[in-house]
């Protein structure tokens, strides 16, 4: 390693630019991201490395549409078969190795086949990849799939060196981004320095990015807030006001996709069988039961979006026609006495053992008590509700879910019948048929109208109860410009510099 | 001497055995699913199949036992679940912060326990001894993650001297590594503080009252100097004893404080790890932990008995 | 012969008694630690009679207010009276406290009797237990045993209990070798009563009084413990409180609500200080040297 640093440095020495100061930007992120592999990695943590260390086929815009990254253009075949791309000319891999049609169809081949790759079911739809040119792939499906290009804009349309990838590539990732792996101390730091050869060079201003994972809200911003980093994300909503009167930094906050809701076990064993998970009038008279504005007031202070669909309000598939309903104490009341349950109705809700979970949570408990029910909250740790939620223990779990710019990864496998993270088992055989079809439509306007169609048969069910969205909330320096949000919260790069 | 030593590594072999066996056992009765953590908010159901049988989870518990012991005794101690890297290799990189963090706490619990330990035992039963004695009872009574919030309110978020937390190692930037520790030193030091001011304090006592101290007095010599000639350097071993079992504490018990301040050492590491079900990394650092334990007691052990002679001749 | 055995101990003790009594009195810095645990106890045997407020009561109208005349400590997150909250907290944190060690000593002590009492193989097996579970530092086992358990008040006591566990037994069995070969027990023997019995009713009594100094001090540091695990989430859950779980919450408030987290910790401190006073008063007055 020293000998390349010396090497280096004798480099910069003889072309004269010692003379400028590295600059360096320090991103503290909330979680230390898991293996830096896009293809087999969790976190959003590592995506929001991903996005300087990694290009992808497309990306997506702040407006939720598709851009050019490394695939410069795009066309269906009039069967929707067929996803033909071209690709850019001329970009190399931080290690050398040409970006071509060949390192398209090794990586999507690798998304789908490494034995854990995360990204299987994202390309499900996907039959074979040819090669057409040197510059030219062709992405045969075995059904048509709005949603595949979505899915290439994130993990499973990252650009892996295919030299690499065979190796311990997670230990030393090498891709084709504006910025290349350095070196990673495991919950400290990870370090990104330029890449000379990166086909935007000029759009990238950093000598090095460095992200420190800083687990604590207030602590992230007090790090900021003292120049120790220059850009935060995920700021606390109760830290915004902080943050905006400290006159040295700017907040940006954004809509964001990501979502809190509950779900109701009605079908997944024993738990289910009770007044709640059986009878749709009494989940009804626990949704009227809770004001959601009010969570967003007390806990939030009024920064999130209340909403009762699983997309944002951005999103072209929002439904106006769907309204939020109020608070509506009486009504709940009159539906557990149409129902005839025994009063009160003792409802378990598993919440994850954060504090904001925990705070929502009390809320709800609080407000669901006057309409009868009797809430038991049972915090439980990460690890463990995700299990005990796919066993079925679990009355009414809260769970949040990150988001996806399509909108098909924001309910497909939460309400279809045999649905991954279906924990509660609802299953509704007319649901299921709206949205398979609208993974297989490409018009906008004829898959909206399944999706709204889908999305009143979910509410009416109530066994999904969506609460709120989150915004991404970033704050930064001041002298950081040309910075651009984007509601999926991922920090771009592009243009981002240290004002003179 | 040597024989004791010998005998005492050999007797804690079994306890190792027993930690390890233990952490396993109970760490597999853990509720909670680590590949279903690891497989992504997706949760393919072929991915949690395959990393199950890629880390060996589906194997019976002995096997797995055996497994992990075989490569805990040629120093392997299997891979993280999380992150993919070598146990072996996280151990090492964090052991230096630990101990720097314990080296730095124990420097603070000396200048403040050994003083007042002193001068509460040469002014006993007056107002500065029982001061003495609430203070030192004061940093063993305060909850150590409270006193570090309320220091990081003070000197980071109010009046802005000290970053908040993270740490920047030592190579990186020497000065910046102690701005970072600081606050986490004093925090575990001042807990330590009050026992080791508690021992210096007994150990001085029992020293003044014995006859050669009465003799020097007699002698006519200066009160200081017979506190500090004679008296300190015969309590002196006992309280290196001391020192050395409080190490061995710190080891593991600056879990929450590291988690305050958001120091990656080995207590950040272990909570992490245990919340996050990952198996090999709670099992490996534990088994450090109870080496480094065991080690630092033996230790205690020896320099008591170069001290004692009478238990040295009882060996 | 069979008068002589229980005469031993029972001479000596009421004079132990008096003289105990009388240096604990004398010992000022336990004696205020003492009234102030008594005050502590009362007021969390009193809490629903004494505490302003429900502490439960969720107001969503005066959420995270400063102190004033209404709310002498201020409201937490969801506009609750802390006051209040800490008046019952103290119930849990005691609770804590007192259970712990009693589930650590209803293990430890009949466990240090047997391995001190009995000696040979069963004592090998349970001492290397008891040191294999003192290497694992203490907050560690507590937290995997709080993980395993699940979340709630009464795990982290069993947690907590189980960690502290081999103190007792390792204290216990020590204090059991000591006094092994003491006339009283050779002559309890020799007449052959039945180990059971001489075991409670001699050697028991006579290993107490280390056992209750070293309880008190275990309490001050299972309630610190407590604190510690509610701190990770793993104890009290909401709404229900406790100090620890109310610092939990507080730290992400500590610019916006200082006192949210101020007060618990003030209240944590001082308990856990006066059993420390007080277990020091206690070993002092036990000492035979002093």
């Amino acid at each position: 390693m020293i000998p390349v640093r010396l090497l280096t440095g004798a480099l910069l020495l003889t072309l004269g630019t010692s003379a400028v100061a590295e600059t360096t930007l320090r991103i503290g992120i909330q979680d230390d991201p898991d293996v830096l592999d896009p293809h087999r990695s969790r976190t959003y943590a590592g995506r929001l490395v991903y996005a300087a260390l990694c290009d992808k086929l497309v990306d997506v815009t702040p407006k939720l549409t598709y851009d050019p990254d490394l695939a410069t253009s795009w066309s269906w075949s009039d069967d929707n078969q067929t996803l033909t791309m071209k690709l850019r000319d001329g970009v190399t891999f931080h290690d050398g190795e040409p970006f071509n049609a060949e390192a398209v169809k090794y990586n999507l081949e690798r998304a789908r086949t490494l034995p854990d790759s995360l990204r299987k079911s994202e390309l499900a739809s996907v039959d074979n990849v040819e090669v057409v040119g040197p510059l030219t792939v062709a992405i045969h499906v075995k059904q048509p799939d709005a949603t595949l290009i979505s899915q290439l804009s994130d993990r499973a349309g990252m650009m892996l060196s295919p030299k690499a990838a065979e190796g311990d590539f997670a230990s030393h990732p090498v891709c084709s981004g504006p910025y290349k792996f350095d070196q990673r101390v495991q919950q400290d730091r990870i370090v990104l320095s330029r890449f000379d050869n990166h086909w935007s060079k000029a759009a990238y201003h950093f000598d090095k990015v460095v992200y420190l994972p800083i687990p604590d809200t207030s602590v992230r911003l007090a790090n900021l807030r003292s120049g120790d980093l220059d850009i935060i994300e995920r700021v606390a909503p109760t830290d915004v006001k902080t943050a905006k009167a400290d006159s040295n930094l700017q907040v940006f906050n954004t809509p964001g996709l990501g979502y809190m809701q509950l779900i109701v076990n009605v079908a997944n064993g024993e738990k289910a069988n009770n007044p709640m998970g059986q009878d749709k009038r009494v989940r009804k008279a626990f949704e009227l039961a809770i004001d959601r504005e009010a969570i967003n007031q007390v806990v939030f202070e009024g920064l999130y979006a209340p909403s009762n669909q699983p997309f944002p309000k951005d999103s072209s598939y929002f439904d106006e026609s769907l309204p939020m309903p109020a608070r509506d104490v009486e009504k709940s009341k009159a539906l557990l006495a149409e129902a005839g349950v025994k009063m009160p109705v003792n409802v378990q809700l598993t919440v994850a053992n954060n504090p904001i979970a925990q705070q929502v949570g009390q809320i709800i408990q609080a407000m669901t008590s006057e309409a009868g029910f009797n809430v038991n909250l049972v915090a439980t740790e990460y690890a463990t509700l995700l299990s005990e939620q796919q066993a079925g223990n679990f009355q009414i779990g809260m769970s949040a879910w990150s988001g996806r710019p399509d909108p098909d990864g924001d309910v497909h496998q939460f309400v279809t019948c045999k649905g991954a993270q279906n924990d509660g088992h609802a299953c509704f055989p007319e649901l299921d048929e709206l949205l398979n079809k609208a993974r297989t439509v490409n018009d906008e306007a004829q898959r909206k109208e399944l999706y709204s169609k889908a999305l009143r048969i979910i509410a009416d069910q109530d066994a999904n109860i969506y609460l709120y969205f989150d915004p991404r909330i970033i704050a930064m320096n001041k002298k950081v410009s040309g910075f651009v949000p984007n509601p999926d919260g991922i920090i771009r790069l592009k243009d981002v510099q240290f004002a003179q | 001497m040597l024989t004791f030593i010998l005998r005492r590594l050999l007797s804690a072999i079994p306890t190792l055995i027993l930690v390890s066996l233990f952490v396993f056992t109970l760490q597999k009765l853990l509720p909670g699913d680590p590949v279903l953590a690891m497989a992504g908010e997706e949760r393919d159901p072929a991915v949690v199949n395959y990393l199950r049988e890629k880390y060996h989870l589906n194997d019976p518990m002995p096997i797995q036992y055996l497994s992990w012991a075989k490569g805990a005794l040629t120093g392997d101690l299997g891979m993280s679940l999380r992150t993919e890297q070598p146990v072996s290799q996280l151990i090492l990189s964090k052991l230096p912060v630990t101990i720097e963090l314990a080296v730095l706490a124990l420097l603070v619990a000396l200048l403040i326990g050994i003083p007042t330990g002193i001068v509460s035992a040469i002014r006993k039963g007056t107002a500065l001894d029982y001061g003495a004695n609430v203070v030192a009872l004061s940093g063993i009574s305060i909850p150590n993650f409270w006193l570090g919030i309320v220091l990081i309110m003070i000197f980071a978020v109010k009046l802005q001297w000290l970053p908040a937390s993270g740490f920047v190692p030592f190579s990186e930037s020497p000065s910046r590594n102690l701005q970072t520790l600081l606050l986490p030193a004093f925090v575990l030091g001042t807990g330590l503080a009050g026992t080791l001011m508690r021992h210096t304090r007994g150990a001085m006592l029992e020293v003044l009252r014995s006859d050669y101290v009465r003799t020097a007095r007699a002698k006519g010599l200066f009160p200081m100097a017979v506190v500090l000639k004679h008296a300190f350097r015969n309590a002196l071993m006992p309280i290196v004893t001391m020192t050395t079992l409080l190490f061995g504490e710190l080891l593991g018990g600056a879990v929450l404080t590291e988690q305050v301040f958001s120091i990656p050492g080995f207590g950040k590491m272990i909570v992490d790890a245990v919340f996050n079900r990952d198996y090999s990394v709670v099992q490996g650092v534990v088994l450090c932990v109870a080496i480094g334990f065991v080690l630092l007691n033996l230790l205690a052990d020896v320099l008591y008995r170069l001290i004692n002679p009478r238990l040295r001749n009882a060996a | 012969m069979t008068a002589f055995a229980p005469a031993a101990p029972a001479a000596v003790q009421p004079r132990l008694r008096s003289r105990f009594l009388q240096k604990f009195m004398g010992n000022k810095g336990a004696l205020i630690g003492a009234a102030i645990l008594i005050l502590f106890i009362l007021i969390a045997l009193l809490a629903p009679w004494i505490a302003p407020a429900d502490p439960l009561k969720a107001n969503f109208l005066s959420v995270r207010k400063a102190p004033s005349a209404e709310f002498w400590f201020g409201t937490d997150e969801l506009g609750r009276d802390i006051l209040s909250r800490l008046i019952w907290g103290a119930r849990s944190s005691l609770l804590a406290g007192g259970v712990s060690v009693a589930i650590a000593m209803a293990i430890g002590v009949p466990l240090g009797l047997i391995a001190g009492y009995f000696g040979g193989k069963l004592d090998a097996l349970i001492s290397h237990v008891m040191e294999a579970l003192l290497s694992c530092p203490f907050l560690v086992l507590a937290i995997a045993l709080g993980a395993f358990l699940g979340p709630s008040l009464t795990n982290a006591m069993i947690a907590i209990g189980l960690s502290a566990m081999p103190i007792f037994a390792r204290l216990t069995r020590g204090q059991v070798l000591s006094i092994r070969h003491e006339d009283y027990l050779e002559g309890a023997r020799a007449i052959g009563l039945p180990d059971r019995w001489i075991v409670l009713r001699y050697v028991l009594p006579n290993v107490l009084p280390p056992l209750v100094v070293q309880a008190t001090l275990t309490i001050a540091s299972a309630i610190l413990a407590e604190a510690s695990l509610s701190f990770l989430g793993l104890g009290q859950q909401p709404p229900a409180p406790s100090w620890g779980s109310m610092l939990n919450t507080a730290k992400n408030f500590l610019e916006q609500a200082p006192w949210m987290s101020i007060v618990p910790g003030i209240a944590i401190y001082v308990t856990v200080l006066c059993f420390n006073l007080v277990g020091d008063g206690l070993r002092d007055a036990l000492d035979p040297k002093s």
